[in-house]
């Protein structure tokens, strides 16, 4: 049985948060990992259930200063089509065509894919390399506080965050790359729609005469949370992307990850896939 | 017991109320509650594309949709695109090319193909396979589908 008591649908984020001061909500965006996680029981209830559609201050792609702004209601559709986004920030765009089918990337938030916190979760490799920020708001007093956090801090196992349970995510701030930044991402799966990562790549960094500095390394579903490559990204920076290079960077990807076995694939399969993923897509880079 | 929520949408036009187990899906709400049976329950967990519907001009799977999420909102199914000239172009393609054997699949698959037309006027067979992604058919082989959703997007660039 659920300990479910209320339903609450708040037009404004003053109301959102107020409600979240006891931590005892569930709250609601897509619904697209809620529903099913919920019905398998894999999740229960808490007091409130929290529908946040109708906060319009959620919703939207903007461009702020010197960033671009996603808001945390964004579907995977919304951000796959966006100018912004398409010209700016390609390689989530990358991300979300590869993302289940067309009806969940209609109905899926980038909200709800950062806080269901998958290790295998796709827009959080790009966003990762693109060093985005998760912002949050919580009331702990009588006013609105507002904080963003590294997302590279934000993970803390599958499913789990430094959020608290008094915090509403509002959204995801992704600073405007230099002209010569070049960004990647690569999903393998087995079959093109509708499928889980088997691993995942994201690589960034800024490339001026073959070299790449500033790197940005992460890789998915071959740890507990989605994570960044401190060893790879060190191996790679200030590196001419020779031959050579590729693959001491390749083999040092492929010694830095701890997969596990699992349905998918074996811890050994994942770490091959790394190693040649890794290479191809540094290949790619160094002829662009 | 468990807990109960009134919603107000619009439902293939009309405007209707409902009394729904806030826990409940959207397609339970369709089939069990409102009695359109139309849509229909394949997986359950958003793999087969079987309870396809559109919410405020979009296409998604009913099954991974919250009930009480339809309130105050725009949602067809099928009924409401048989009642649809653009339905009925949709229909005919699909009988003309055999598109239809056990027939299960298929208003989840005219849904999608509805929605993918009006975003793609003239979609050609890649675009229309790939709108398709998200719905499964044990008889067909697609093939016949996908050259449904084509020629009923080329009928419409001929006036
Ligand atoms: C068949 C299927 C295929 C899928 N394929 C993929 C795939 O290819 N790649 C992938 O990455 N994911 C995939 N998913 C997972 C899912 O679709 C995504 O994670 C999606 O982005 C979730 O967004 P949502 O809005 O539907 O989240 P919801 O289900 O509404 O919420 C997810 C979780 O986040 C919390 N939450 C949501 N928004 C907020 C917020 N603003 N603040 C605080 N907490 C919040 C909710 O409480 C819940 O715990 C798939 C799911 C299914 C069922
Ligand atoms: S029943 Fe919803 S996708 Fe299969
Ligand atoms: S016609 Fe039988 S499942 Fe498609």
């Amino acid at each position: 049985m659920t300990e479910l008591k209320h339903y609450f649908a708040p037009t404004s984020l003053d109301q959102a948060v107020e409600r979240l001061k006891d931590g005892d909500v569930t709250i609601l965006a897509g619904g697209t990992d809620l529903t099913p996680q919920s019905q398998a029981g894999r999740i229960k209830f808490k007091h409130t259930l929290m529908n946040i559609r109708h906060i319009p201050q959620l919703s939207g792609i903007t461009l702020e200063g010197r960033e671009i702004r996603i808001g945390a209601l964004a579907t995977i559709t919304e951000i796959m089509e966006h100018p912004l986004i398409k010209e700016r920030l390609p390689v989530l765009v990358e991300a979300c065509d590869h993302f289940a089918s067309d009806q969940i990337r209609n109905a899926g938030t980038i909200g709800g894919n950062i806080c269901n916190a998958s290790p295998a979760g796709d827009m959080l490799i790009p966003l990762l390399v693109l060093d985005a920020c998760v912002e949050l708001a919580s009331m702990p007093e009588a006013k609105i506080y507002r904080h963003c956090m590294p997302l590279s801090t934000f993970f803390v196992g599958p499913g789990k965050t430094r959020k608290s349970l008094c915090e509403l995510v509002t959204g995801v701030r992704i600073p405007i790359p230099e002209a010569n930044h070049v960004a990647r991402f690569y999903k393998h799966g087995t079959r093109p729609a509708l499928d889980i990562s088997t691993i995942s790549i994201g690589i960034a960094g800024t490339l001026v005469d073959g070299s790449l500095s500033n790197v940005r390394v992460a890789f998915g579903a071959v740890a507990p949370t989605p994570t960044r490559a401190a060893q790879t990204e060190q191996a790679l920076e200030g590196q001419r992307l020779d031959e050579a290079t590729i693959d001491k960077v390749a083999a040092i990807a492929r010694d830095e990850v701890k997969p596990i076995d699992d349905v998918r694939a074996t811890a050994w399969y994942r770490k091959e896939m790394i190693h040649n993923i890794t290479k191809r897509i540094l290949s790619h880079v160094a002829q662009a | 017991m468990s807990l109960k929520h009134d919603i107000e949408f619009t439902l293939n036009g009309v405007k209707r109320r409902a009394t729904i187990d806030i826990t409940m899906n959207a397609l339970d709400m369709l089939r069990e509650v409102i009695g359109l049976t139309g849509t229909k329950y394949g997986c359950g967990e958003g793999e087969c594309g079987a309870c396809t519907i559109q919410v405020d001009g979009v296409s998604l799977n009913s099954c991974l949709m919250f009930a009480v999420d339809c309130d105050g909102r725009n949602v067809t199914t099928i009924e409401g695109l048989a009642n649809d000239g653009k339905g009925d172009a949709l229909r005919d393609a699909f009988v003309e090319h055999g598109a239809v054997q056990c027939g299960f699949c298929t208003p989840g698959m005219m849904m999608q193909a509805d929605h993918l037309l009006h975003k793609h006027e003239h979609p050609d067979e890649a675009c229309v396979k790939r709108g398709l992604e998200g719905n499964l058919c044990r008889c067909t082989g697609y093939k016949k589908i996908v050259d449904a959703v084509v020629a009923c997007g080329a009928a419409e660039a001929t006036p």
